[in-house]
């Protein structure tokens, strides 16, 4: 079995990003980026899968600026064989929207013809979610999505729901998974992998050279600070706090 | 402390609503600025390539910067939640060959071996990753400043690695090094005994020859040997219980005081023909000490008991063997110092942009004033930014100071490696090498540590009465880092090694040439400044160096009539050659952040807080040199005319 893997540069979990002053965007100008940990998550899973014999190659594909090598090496140094890195300068937390992240990743994954395709369930700045429903649906393959576990022996995928998992079975390769937070805990990347790494080859092309069309992209009017948490207001009983809940917030 | 129901509202902060924090801040590798300092200050890169040996071409910029960020996220996630565990539960002495270690270390520990990072600067041979001694301190750091004394243990094995690299028989090193330097065996250096320490002459430790001269029987006891032993090899995991000792014991017969002390391997377990663990060595602990900090590392009273031991170098030599790495155990030991103000200061900082307290008397000018919060965050006050720079400067300074010798670090490693394949040249660049460590090393412990010390202290003032509350995480590093001036030579030690041996043993050749080389890049400096400050700030350190050989020469003087006045001028004027080294330091780094902010392309507010920091140190905290010339030269008799029953407490 060959493993595809999504990767994604975006901002550090830990950064508390601003908004740029034209209100156009979020200020990423000199922001920690790193991987998204959905997709760290997703790398796991694989590398874990070529431990276990069951995976002979695991190609990390990123799409993304000239910085996003940086993630595909880090994929590398986690266990993955190769990178494919498609270049661009759109913004990918905003103006490339998922359709057109999920037709790359389709006309890639029909040149390399993986069996199994992981990718995190979203990416941590857009936070849209879509990109791996959209990649199978485009490549006509089954999806399983949020999985927090995946037997290919049983083809059984146990994903997670807002009540709780349930476990769905998928017809069988190839077929695009999308890794939630239970799936595994990533690893920390090892000296000699990191070394090793810098061997490991890293195609680059651009979204001309697959010869993809992109979807009309998302189109940005303004991005805000939400607003800041007001301070609470005491209520005198029960019957006060339902009012307000019914009446003021609207959320009964 | 009066609060009304509205101001009571009003606080957003948890920290000042609960009293206690329940938050606290969270440590930070700052991967930025150690390659700002590596790559843009000292240009590694440049470095890198010319070195013959160390795989200098493995270090590139991106290779660099992803070791950093992987080290990083392992000490963030997994080294610094333990830091405060290791403090609250410290060891536990169980038996005389198993100490356990807080909760989590052996945990981490495994991580960490199977990380491969033990390694990381160990030739390919004993299974290294061949890199460069420096990544090797950068490595460290970020983990000395994460968890201090979960480092400890990795950091003392890489001491006895050393030791046992450079001064063992070849069968010995193929051996011992391919699991200590897999990180699987951990070591110590044994050298103080109950009744000496700073005087290593009286060592009483005896080696006794056994099997024709092969092997030595070792029995004594030796105190305040930290890492001595774990619990790491207690349940299948990637260490195995063995510990590596380099024991330093006198044979019979030999001659007195230092020219007697031979050096010696003792291994816990001996080692079986195929490389499995045998029996237990007769090694022991008897106790471990109850400290001020540092609960985290064991420190260890060991016992030899005709333990098996084999010899390391020459016989009688055991003194100068371990002077060969004195100078990475003071670089080593400086981090310490360096660190503490590190971590300090990102707590410290955490808290003054959060914790509210008054206004700023100049009300809206301030930079941080919050007219729509019940108070100012305290940062807008000057007294507690004093205190951060000062912190800052430190840290910042600091680390500066530290790559620059990592650098003639791998120079030194560099050339000994081709010297030893009969480079004569490369032996004669490899002394030089030596000479110029062995004279930056006193002044980078002894400076480094009193600062860390102060800083820490400093971390603990900016949180008020927080800080003295032990959740907080603040005091715990000023507990942890006092050790730091005391060990591995203390302050006074360091002086008297600086002033009496570096510099007038070697009739101040080193200072001269060190001054020189500073003076030169100061000239350079004011004929091309790019601002005012610079030039003036070069001015001043030319000047300090010219002072600084001045006031040696008036000690030496002062030291004709008599010799007492080295000792009493030794940590004066250690601290004065610290903060004139220092300076030195920010002003390159000064120069670095113009060229930054002049490109353009960089992080604007980065390079304007290393010029803003460089000007509060000129200004604020280097004008101590004025003091320090001063009372260096204050009359000996002040000092040694008192008669010792005139200290009689009454």
């Amino acid at each position: 079995m060959r493993v595809m893997v999504g990767v994604k540069r975006v901002v550090d979990y830990a950064v508390k990003v601003r908004v740029a002053a034209d209100k156009k965007a979020v200020d990423l100008a000199n922001v920690k980026m790193s991987m998204n940990p959905f997709c760290e998550i997703a790398v796991e899973e694989a590398v874990r899968l070529k431990e276990a014999k069951k995976a002979t190659e695991v190609i990390a594909v990123s799409v993304g600026p000239k910085a996003s090598a940086e993630t595909l090496r880090t994929a590398l140094a986690m266990g993955a064989d190769r990178g494919i890195h498609i270049m661009t300068d759109i913004r990918t937390d905003q103006e490339l929207g998922s359709l057109s992240v999920a037709k790359i990743l389709a006309k890639v994954a029909s040149e390399e013809s993986p069996d199994a395709i992981i990718l995190g369930k979203q990416s941590i700045d857009g936070d849209f979610g879509c990109t791996g429903s959209m990649l199978a649906s485009l490549m006509d393959v089954p999806q399983c999505t949020f999985a927090a576990k995946i037997d290919f022996d049983a083809s059984t995928v146990e994903r997670e729901t807002d009540t709780g998992t349930e476990i769905v079975k998928f017809p069988g390769l190839p077929a695009v998974f999308t890794a939630d937070l239970r799936l595994n805990e990533p690893r920390y990347a090892t000296l000699p992998n990191i070394m090793k790494a810098k061997k490991k080859k890293i195609d680059t092309k651009s979204i001309e050279d697959l010869g993809v069309e992109l979807s009309e992209g998302n189109e940005v009017l303004e991005v805000f600070e939400p607003p800041p948490r007001e301070a609470g207001i005491l209520v005198d009983d029960v019957d006060g706090l339902v009012d307000k809940l019914k009446n003021e917030a609207s959320v009964i | 402390m009066l609060r009304s129901t509205s101001l009571f509202r009003k606080l957003t902060s948890p920290l000042s609503r609960a009293g206690t924090s329940v938050r606290s801040y969270q440590y930070k590798a700052p991967v930025k600025e150690m390659i700002f300092c590596s790559e843009e200050v000292h240009g590694f890169q440049e470095h890198y390539k010319s070195l013959k040996n160390l795989s200098g071409e493995d270090a590139s910029p991106e290779m660099v910067k992803e070791i950093l960020e992987g080290m990083g996220k392992f000490c963030e996630t997994e080294l610094f939640p333990l830091n405060e565990v290791a403090d609250r539960e410290g060891c536990t002495w169980v038996n005389p060959t198993t100490i356990k270690t807080p909760a989590g270390f052996k945990e981490a520990y495994d991580q960490y071996v199977e990380g491969g990072w033990q390694g990381l600067a160990y030739p390919e041979k004993y299974g290294g990753s061949n890199l460069p001694m420096s990544l090797a301190l950068m490595k460290s750091e970020i983990m000395a400043t994460a968890n201090w004394t979960w480092s400890m243990f990795p950091g003392l094995s890489k001491g006895a690695i050393n030791t046992i690299m450079l001064h063992g028989e070849d069968y010995l090193k193929d051996v011992y090094l391919p699991p200590m330097i897999a990180g699987n065996w951990t070591g110590t250096m044994c050298l103080t005994e109950p009744q000496c320490g700073s005087d290593l002459a009286q060592v009483a430790t005896m080696a006794i020859t056994e099997d024709e001269g092969k092997t030595y029987s070792i029995s004594g006891t030796k105190i305040f040997i930290s890492a001595g032993d774990h619990d790491f090899g207690d349940s299948a995991g990637s260490a195995d219980g063995q510990v590596i000792h380099c024991v330093l014991a006198r044979t019979p017969g030999a001659p007195e005081g230092t020219k007697g002390i031979s050096l010696f391997l003792v291994p816990k377990y001996l080692v079986n023909e195929d490389g499995s663990l045998g029996e237990l060595n007769n090694v022991g602990v008897d106790r471990i000490e109850d400290k001020m900090g540092c609960h985290g590392s064991p420190t260890c009273q060991m016992n030899f008991e005709n333990s098996k031991g084999w010899l390391l170098g020459t016989k009688n030599q055991g003194m100068n063997h371990m002077f060969t790495f004195i100078n990475t155990s003071r670089l080593g030991c400086a981090i310490q110092g360096s660190t503490a103000a590190e971590l300090s200061h990102q707590g410290a900082v955490w808290y003054a942009k959060d914790r509210l307290a008054m206004r700023a008397l100049s009300g809206k000018k301030n930079p941080g004033h919050e007219p729509d919060m019940a108070a100012d965050p305290i940062i807008v006050h000057p007294d507690v930014r004093k205190n951060l720079l000062t912190q800052k400067a430190i840290a910042e300074g600091g680390r500066s100071m530290i790559y620059e010798c990592a650098k003639v670090a791998d120079r030194l490693a560099d050339n000994e490696m081709a010297g030893a394949e009969g480079d004569e040249a490369a032996k004669k660049a490899a002394e030089e090498a030596d000479d110029e460590m062995g004279f930056l090393t006193p002044i980078l412990k002894g400076f480094l540590t009193e600062k860390g010390v102060d800083a820490a202290h400093l971390g603990v003032q900016i949180y008020g009465g927080h800080g003295y509350i032990k959740q907080n995480k603040m005091e715990q590093i000023s507990r942890d880092v006092r050790i730091g001036a005391i060990w591995e030579g203390t302050t006074g030690i360091q002086g008297l090694d600086l002033l009496g041996r570096k510099i007038f043993l070697q009739k101040l050749k080193p200072l001269n040439s060190h001054c020189s080389k500073v003076r030169s890049f100061c000239w350079d400096t004011i004929m091309n400044a790019p601002t005012s400050a610079v030039r003036n700030h070069a001015i001043k350190v030319a000047l300090l160096t010219l002072e600084w050989q001045y006031l040696t020469a008036r000690i030496g003087l002062m030291a004709k009539d008599d010799r007492e006045a080295i000792g009493s001028a030794s940590v004066d004027y250690l601290m004065f050659a610290g903060y004139t080294h220092c300076a030195y330091h920010w002003l390159q780094m000064e120069v670095a952040a113009e060229k930054g902010l002049a490109a353009g392309t960089g992080d604007k507010d980065f390079y304007e807080a290393k010029v803003q920091t460089s000007s509060f140190f000129f200004d604020s905290m280097l004008p101590q040199t004025k003091t320090l010339a001063k009372t260096m030269l204050s009359p000996t008799d002040n000092v040694m005319k008192m008669k010792v029953s005139q200290f009689d407490v009454a």
